[in-house]
């Protein structure tokens, strides 16, 4: 047995502001046992506990995917003092990092099937490592959509990346910003998530959905994809409650029964629906 | 039979002390009783049911779980191990006892936390039949009985009408405490007292079955009006074991430390964006009361309450789950959802 709460050490290889304080690191292992550990249990969907000492541990996504074995991803948006701390955190430096836990995307199961992504604003991260994990094995998955929104344009993040699923032929980009939001040379759609997905009608005929954003956008997509035809069971997308321990004992992300840390933080819209929905 | 003449608890206690045991047991601290370290000239209690719970020897409310130095912006971590001494939970009630199937379960589920198996494995358990009970004692409604041996390595049993103790060992570590016990104990017969009566005060089963479908009953406003949110019940509670991390710090080092938390309190479920699922104090009591009784059981086939009573010796508002889950029972018979 060893002490679960000790974090390994991660150098940050670089760091890239993406929008408003929204920040990425790309950061790599100091300890090759931990990497080794990593990556034997790494699949998209889980997450970790970033840290820096003294003044504490936030839970992220790893926004990278397991595809990438050099380093991992995180991004996130400077909320209170943790993250305040990290972001004030420059290459060359290091932070601290627990994980991989919790559960993840079955994209083995989703092979041969078309799939479309749907985030809003600081929620991409987490669908980022999904996208990459299948667009680095490509054939294996059928017509890919990714439907991408923010409130401005400033506020879109990987802004490189959205360009590179641009150029690619085999994925459809749909970008789009609420109204207000855009700029003089907005080439993208001008609307709210929900609204572009109803435009866009995607097929739900063999298809997986994957939706993540802020609650008031998931509110309003849900029944779009409802009414295209996507069953609760094809669509998926993740909790994500306040966690200290990410392992299963310290009792604050609990819904119900389950510990969003352990049976999370992946969860279809049909397991999401048998929640106590006061809790969530 | 081993026996213990009553004004002799706390020569025992100095006796395993002696032996190496750290000896937690009901002190006498001004009014009140603790469960704490002994030492002598501390006066012993049998007759009381302490405040706190025995929970504290194995789960400390604050407990160092990581460690680190620092050198300009740079930092180092240091390697913390559980610092988990012998320890003997002298006369602690079958309740306090009880409550270690529920820790065990959680810390041991999925990943075994280190910090606490440590503590767990290095303590033997000494209980005490409770040959007396007050209005809060609730036990035998949550399955558990006033002179139980549930997780006991070993069981006083008061006798021949308080005037002495009878030592039953139970286990190997039990074994262990009558060894280094010797000296003060005596070979001899006595007969046990009755143990205490405690009158079921409402039928568990039925508050999960209620609480099943029972969570967006408009009767959780009502049961948790009195609720101040203070967060006494849970620090008290043998079982609660939500917890908190935070990091302390001088510029040169620091320690990250788990600290007992509590869902009464608002910030417990708070997301850093503002969000809170649990928004108000209805929501959080729900919480309390389903966590005990509808999904712990569900989770772990067993029940997160063992009855001790002291939520509703403690509250400044006269709330218990005892209280709550006799009228959730009432409310069940009566077929209010």
């Amino acid at each position: 047995m060893s002490n679960l709460y000790q974090p390994t050490v991660m150098r940050i290889a670089s760091a890239r502001d993406e929008a408003p304080e929204i920040r990425t690191f790309r950061l790599e292992f100091t300890d090759d046992q931990y990497k080794q550990d990593f990556y034997k249990k790494y699949r998209v969907g889980m997450f970790g506990l970033y840290g820096l000492p003294g003044a504490g541990e936030s839970t992220f996504c790893v926004a990278s995917p397991p595809t990438r074995t050099d380093y991992i991803e995180c991004t996130f948006r400077r909320t209170g003092r943790v993250t305040a701390a990290l972001q004030d955190r420059e290459a060359g430096q290091t932070i601290t990092f627990r994980g991989p836990y919790g559960n993840s995307f079955p994209i083995d199961q989703w092979k041969g099937r078309n799939i479309i992504f749907i985030a809003g604003g600081i929620a991409l991260p987490p669908v980022r490592s999904v996208i990459w994990n299948v667009l680095d094995r490509r054939s294996e998955f059928g017509k890919v959509t990714i439907v991408y929104g923010a409130r401005t344009v400033a506020d879109l993040v990987y802004k490189d990346e959205l360009a590179q699923w641009e150029a690619m032929d085999d994925v459809e980009l749909i970008t789009t910003v609420d109204p207000g939001g855009e700029t003089a040379d907005w080439k993208g759609k001008i609307g709210f998530v929900p609204t572009v997905v109803k435009d866009s009608a995607p097929s739900p005929e063999d298809c997986v959905a994957v939706v993540c954003g802020p609650p008031i956008m998931i509110k309003f997509t849900l029944p779009v994809l409802t009414d295209l035809g996507f069953a609760a069971g094809d669509i998926f997308t993740t909790l994500e409650n306040r966690m200290k321990c990410g392992i299963g004992k310290c009792g604050r992300c609990n819904v119900g029964s389950l510990y969003v840390c352990k049976d999370g933080p992946v969860f279809t819209v049909e397991q999401v629906g048998k929640m106590p929905q006061g809790d969530l | 039979m081993k026996t213990l003449e009553a004004t002799k608890l706390a020569d025992l206690a100095a006796a395993l002390t002696a032996a190496g045991y750290r000896v937690i047991a009901p002190c006498q601290r001004g009014d009140q009783v603790h469960l704490e370290c002994y030492q002598a000239g501390k006066t012993l209690r049998a007759d009381v049911i302490p405040v706190n719970s025995a929970k504290d020897a194995l789960f400390p409310r604050s407990e160092v779980i990581g460690r680190y130095r620092f050198e300009g912006n740079e930092f180092e971590t240091v390697p913390v191990a559980p610092q988990a001494g012998k320890t003997v939970l002298l006369a602690v009630r079958p309740c306090d006892a009880a409550a270690l199937a529920p820790l065990d379960a959680v810390f041991n589920w999925d990943y075994k936390d280190e910090f606490y198996n440590a503590h767990r494995d290095a303590t033997t358990v000494v209980a005490l039949a409770c040959t007396a009970a007050d209005d809060q004692c609730f036990c035998t409604s949550v399955g558990g009985s006033p002179d139980s041996t549930a997780n006991a390595d070993a069981v006083l049993r008061p006798a021949d009408g308080g005037k002495r103790f009878i030592l039953e060992s139970l286990t190997d570590k039990g074994q262990a405490i009558a060894a280094a016990g010797q000296a003060v104990l005596t070979e001899g017969q006595a007969q046990a007292d009755p143990p205490a009566q405690v009158a079921p005060a409402f039928d568990s089963a039925a508050v999960t079955a209620w609480a099943k479908d029972g969570f967006d009953s408009p009767l959780w406003k009502e049961l948790s009006l009195a609720c101040m949110g203070c967060g006494a019940c849970a620090y008290t509670c043998p079982t609660c074991h939500c917890f908190d991390i935070q990091d302390e710090a001088t510029r040169r080092e620091g320690v990250r430390l788990r600290n007992w938390d509590a869902c009464g309190f608002g910030l417990f479920t708070k997301h850093a964006g503002g969000h809170n699922p649990r928004h108000d104090q209805a929501s959080r009591w729900r919480q309390r009361v389903m966590h005990k009784f509808a999904y712990f059981p569900e989770r772990f086939e067993m029940l997160a309450c063992t009855g001790c009573g002291r939520c509703g010796r403690l509250c400044g508002n006269g709330m218990s789950i005892r209280e709550v889950c006799s009228q959730i029972e009432q409310a069940a018979q009566a077929g209010v959802k």
